[in-house]
């Protein structure tokens, strides 16, 4: 164990690990001290200022996010030094913000906005220096960055360069013009920006956010020539009731569904059916690739295989390793099958003509508004997928429409499209798509189930950055015998930092993988740039047990049990692979510049 | 004027060039003796935060670490000065001998000279310089070497902790301390960081023993140190003065009989008005009046005819510019401060209102990240306060 410190805040005793910041041993004392720039999953900046704490004894104030205790420290974090301190600093910010809260998307759920109304600093004696040329970009199909908000604490910087190794945001000029910048200024879109959105769960403020699409789906819905179609992706059912003031970690799927018929969509249908479809494509993608690459020596499909159903991990392939593109499974991702069976497959089910469909998605995810408008995803001959929207912007209309979320019943989905598995559900979770494969990969090689208690997989579960696993096929059924031993080497990594390590090592040939799972995001989908904001570990342990729980619960939990999907392959795909999946299912990728 | 009453000082800037004998000399000499020797003449740095020298050779030769770094801080940013220009092109293997001595006693086998890019041009003399240098060495067994490193220009990058960031190939920003570069500096690595007259200072303490150094200057400000003389003096330049005089007898050396001002330090420093030259001595913050001396001794004297509205407004729109950006209070406090100014000039906010800048400022200096924010209030709340009236009509 390491040394122990001991000191005062607020004339209470604390003893605390050396290293501990100021802030951490306050935490642990349940006071807290307010902070901006300071955010759980990122390094230390320590340049809002607002976390300023008095050291007694000393004539400077310190950043306490910033600053280690020291033995016999006496903090005061509520001082007359600190208070004043502190308002002028929030002013300061104040002055420089475009603080017309009523037309800032983020109104409601600001930091900035929360301080200012706790410190009531309603007398702005200040100059305004908001009125400057600020730049709005909302050129993204995904996000919007509107500098008139920033403050400038650089979250989103860090969350870009260190949790996604991307750097599409810097910093850029100093003194006044200090602003968050792009290379060369360029638009987002025009950037290597993957989408991802975590720069915006990461802001404080209104300075970056999603760009919503809330007023064209209520255009659809109100439109009584179209049928508008829904899906929800699996970690909204987890996330959603975070918006609507229940516990992080609540499984709200049956008032989900429930609300979305209230607010009037025609079809309710579910992404966690593609899902389970997914696993039957490109699990035997997997196999098809191990066959032609062990048995036959035809590597022209080489191995591992990556998944591809994180649309921001797609772009940042893209971008970041050209030369390795035909190591991604050419699966669509859950999103875009789900688009274009809807208006194929769906359309001719309930007899609807496509041209009158209106395809919406519900996603916890800000790169699948860009994916639905990628120009390959019209297979269906239409845009596969028209609207997309976060987990977010679905709590937003719930709350338009006046409905009391937690008062709903459960209702279940429409069929069809609407059936799904646990394995389904797990996708929502790092290693969730790994672990999903797993179950129908292992079986239809062996005719047995995964060798692990009640199909949980633990290895590949949790929040660890990289994990690897090995799975032993062993007593194959006859058509499989050039897998008998053979041991299946797996990783999963998830934040596109990780992701960069995994592949960098995979490109250099220091590993030997055969599949590799990744998602773009810290934790999988559940802590996808789309979800609620807050995001951090804690909250996204709690958003993981409640998808493991929601698995643990369903009845069937291996894809290839789906009945909707035995019977889509026996009524329209044929087979997994085969020549209507090919057309609707897979897509290629594309080199993409590096700036 | 022109009276001489200060002693000029000739140690510096002094025309000797027996570095392979000093060298060997100190070679010879054990790390703790060394060390007491700079500790004992009271060298502290002449870069601006009057840390004593000594004991940051002996924190970092403390830390534990395999690799360790010595840089010399000629970044020199403060308008106006040129003082380490003049160092390093007159007697920079003085400054290179303070370099290897610090590299010998803290462990380290690096030193970078942190060059301020407009001194670009000075680069082919000083590598020649630096090649001797690095013969001289290996003449004596020590395998230390030098190198130059291009500075991008910011003032700001003179503030050790992002010098060395952007010596990292990052943005010039201030690093949070602790912890402190004798503990974690460039690349981590426990560094050393001194201005280049302290190194040079440490030549004569090497070479003369600290008493010399030692027996200038007073109680907690010895030795002597360079100061940049400009603005409404008749004998601008470059001088060594002894640390500890009376800014009066300053002004009477060098003033132009009408200084109604000094001053003291740069933009970063202290305004000092003519009523209270006499109660004002020139030195590290201590016993005496105590004026620190942020980046080089800069000495402006200005007479009646200035303006110090223009002259405080002059040094906010160089902090306003040169403010690196990234903390709150520095970053809208110096705009605030700027603007707020100017607004009192044109009679658009009240006089009152320059009470609530000089507590703004008062917040800088309280919570800015690094000695540039925490500074401004120097300048500002002792010309505000001092020449009040000028500020408003
Ligand atoms: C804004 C700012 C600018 C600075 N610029 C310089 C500079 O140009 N040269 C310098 O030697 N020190 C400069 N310093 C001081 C350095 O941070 C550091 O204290 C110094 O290099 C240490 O050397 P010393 O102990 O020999 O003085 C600056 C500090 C600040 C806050
Ligand atoms: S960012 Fe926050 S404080 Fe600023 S306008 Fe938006 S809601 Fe208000
Ligand atoms: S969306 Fe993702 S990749 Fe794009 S700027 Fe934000 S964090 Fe970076
Ligand atoms: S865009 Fe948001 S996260 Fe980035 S610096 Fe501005 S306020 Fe902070
Ligand atoms: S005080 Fe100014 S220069 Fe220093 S870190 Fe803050 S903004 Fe940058
Ligand atoms: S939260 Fe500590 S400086 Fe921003």
């Amino acid at each position: 164990m390491s040394k122990m410190v001991n000191l005062k805040i607020n004339g209470i005793d604390v003893s605390v690990e050396a290293g501990t910041t100021i802030l951490e041993a306050a935490e642990k004392l349940k006071i807290k001290i307010p902070v901006l720039c300071y955010h759980k999953d990122l390094c230390i900046a320590g340049n809002c200022r607002v976390c300023v704490v008095e050291v007694v004894g000393s004539r400077k104030l310190v950043a306490a996010c910033a600053t280690p205790v020291n033995e016999g420290l006496e903090i005061l974090t509520n001082s007359l030094l600190v208070r004043n301190a502190r308002k002028d600093i929030i002013e300061l910010l104040l002055s420089e913000h475009n603080a017309d809260c009523t037309k800032c998307y983020r109104n409601g759920n600001c930091e900035l906005q929360d301080l200012a109304a706790e410190y009531k600093i309603t007398n702005q004696d200040f100059i305004d220096l908001a009125h400057g040329t600020y730049t709005i970009d909302d050129l993204s199909p995904s996000i919007v960055k509107d500098d008139s908000r920033c403050i400038r604490c650089q979250r989103c910087v860090r969350t870009c360069t260190e949790l996604q190794s991307v750097g599409a945001l810097s910093v850029a000029h100093k003194g006044s013009e200090m602003k968050i910048s792009t290379f060369f200024d360029r638009n987002i879109r025009e950037v290597v920006c993957t989408n991802c959105g975590q720069c915006v769960i990461h802001c404080p403020t209104g300075a970056l956010v999603e760009k919503t699409y809330i007023e064209r789906v209520w255009d659809a819905i109100a439109d009584p020539t179209k049928h508008v179609v829904v899906q929800t992706a699996t970690a909204v059912r987890i996330g959603l009731g975070e918006e609507l003031e229940l516990d992080a970690g609540s499984r709200v799927t049956g008032k989900m569904v429930s609300a979305l018929k209230r607010l009037g969509f025609d079809s309710v249908l579910d992404t966690d059916f593609t899902a389970d479809l997914t696993i039957m494509e490109e699990g035997t993608e997997l196999l098809h690739r191990l066959k032609a690459n062990l048995v036959e020596g035809d590597t022209s499909e080489p191995l591992p295989l990556t998944t591809s159903c994180s649309p921001g991990w797609v772009k940042f392939f893209e971008h970041t390793f050209p030369d390795m593109l035909d190591h991604m499974s050419t699966c669509k991702s859950p999103q875009q099958m789900f688009g274009a069976l809807a208006k194929t497959y769906f359309a001719k089910k309930i007899e609807v003509d496509p041209e009158n469909m209106v395809s919406v998605s519900i996603m916890p995810c800000t790169a699948k508004k860009y994916e639905a408008d990628r120009p390959e995803m019209r297979d269906s001959g239409q845009k596969d997928v028209d609207y997309v929207l976060t987990t977010r912007e679905l709590a937003v209309m719930i709350k338009q429409a006046g409905i009391q979320f937690s008062d709903l019943p459960e209702e279940k989905y429409d069929s069809i499209m609407g059936q799904s598995t646990g394995a389904a559900v797990i996708f929502g979770a790092t290693g969730g798509v790994m672990e999903a494969a797993l179950r129908t990969a292992y079986e239809i090689v062996t005719g047995r189930e995964v060798p692990f208690e009640n199909l949980n997989i633990t290895p590949v579960r949790g929040l660890e950055g990289v994990r690897e696993a090995s799975v032993k096929i062993e007593n194959v059924l006859p058509d499989w015998k050039f897998l008998e031993g053979a041991e299946l080497k797996c990783c999963v990594a998830h934040g596109l930092a990780n992701a960069r390590k995994v592949m960098e090592k995979v490109q250099n040939k220091e590993v030997e993988y055969h599949f590799i799972e990744i998602m773009a995001c810290p934790g999988g989908c559940l802590g996808g740039g789309g979800q609620p904001i807050p995001t951090n570990d804690e909250i996204r342990k709690k958003r993981m047990d409640a998808i493991y729980e929601e698995d643990a619960n369903m009845t069937l939990r291996k894809s290839h049990e789906n009945p909707e999907v035995v019977q889509i392959y026996k009524e329209f795909l044929g087979e997994p692979l085969g020549k209507e999946s090919h057309k609707l299912l897979h897509t290629e990728y594309f080199e993409r510049q590096r700036y | 004027m022109g009276k001489n009453m200060l002693k000029r000082i000739d140690l510096i800037f002094k025309n000797e060039h027996d570095t392979d004998e000093i060298l060997s000399k100190i070679f010879k000499r054990s790390n703790d003796d060394l060390i007491n020797d700079l500790i004992g003449s009271g060298l502290k740095g002449r870069g601006g935060a009057g840390f004593p020298t000594g004991l940051k050779w002996k924190l970092t030769s403390e830390a534990k670490d395999d690799e360790k770094y010595v840089i010399c801080n000629a970044d020199e940013g403060e308008p106006g000065t040129f003082k380490d220009r003049e160092i390093l092109t007159q007697v920079p293997h003085k400054v290179l001998t303070g370099m290897a001595v610090c590299g010998r006693i803290i462990g380290a086998k690096k030193g970078f000279i942190y060059l301020r890019g407009e001194y670009n041009f000075l680069k082919p003399h000083l590598n020649e310089e630096i090649d001797k240098f690095h013969a001289i060495l290996k003449k004596l067994g020590s395998d230390f070497r030098i190198e130059i490193f291009s500075g991008s220009g910011a003032y700001i990058c003179g503030e050790e902790s992002s010098l060395m960031e952007s010596m990292e190939g990052k943005r010039g920003e201030p690093r949070n301390k602790p912890p402190f570069p004798t503990e974690k500096g460039y690349l981590g690595k426990p560094t050393v960081i001194n201005n280049v007259e302290t190194l040079a200072h440490a030549w004569t303490i090497f070479k003369y023993g600290p008493k010399k150094f030692r027996d200038l200057g007073v109680q907690d400000s010895r030795g002597s140190k360079l100061f940049s003389v400009s603005g409404d003096t008749p004998i601008a330049g470059i001088y060594e003065l002894e640390l500890g005089m009376s800014l009066q007898d300053f002004v009477d050396d060098f003033g132009d009989d009408d200084c109604k001002a000094v001053q003291v330090g740069g933009a970063a420093g202290f305004c000092v008005p003519r009523k209270k030259f006499r109660e004002t001595a020139i030195g590290y913050q201590g016993k005496l009046t105590g004026i620190s001396l942020p980046t080089g001794g800069s000495m402006m004297l200005f007479n009646s005819s200035r303006s110090m509205y223009n002259v405080l407004k002059n040094y906010l729109e160089f902090f306003e510019e040169e403010s690196c950006g990234q903390c709150t209070p520095c970053r809208v406090g110096c705009q605030q401060l700027l603007e707020g100014i100017e607004a009192v000039k044109r009679g658009e906010k009240h006089q009152h209102y320059l009470n609530k800048l000089l507590r703004l400022s008062e917040t800088m200096k309280m919570t800015a990240k690094c000695g540039l924010g925490q500074s401004v209030a120097n300048s500002f709340s002792s010309i505000v306060e001092n020449f009040r009236e000028e500020m408003i009509y």
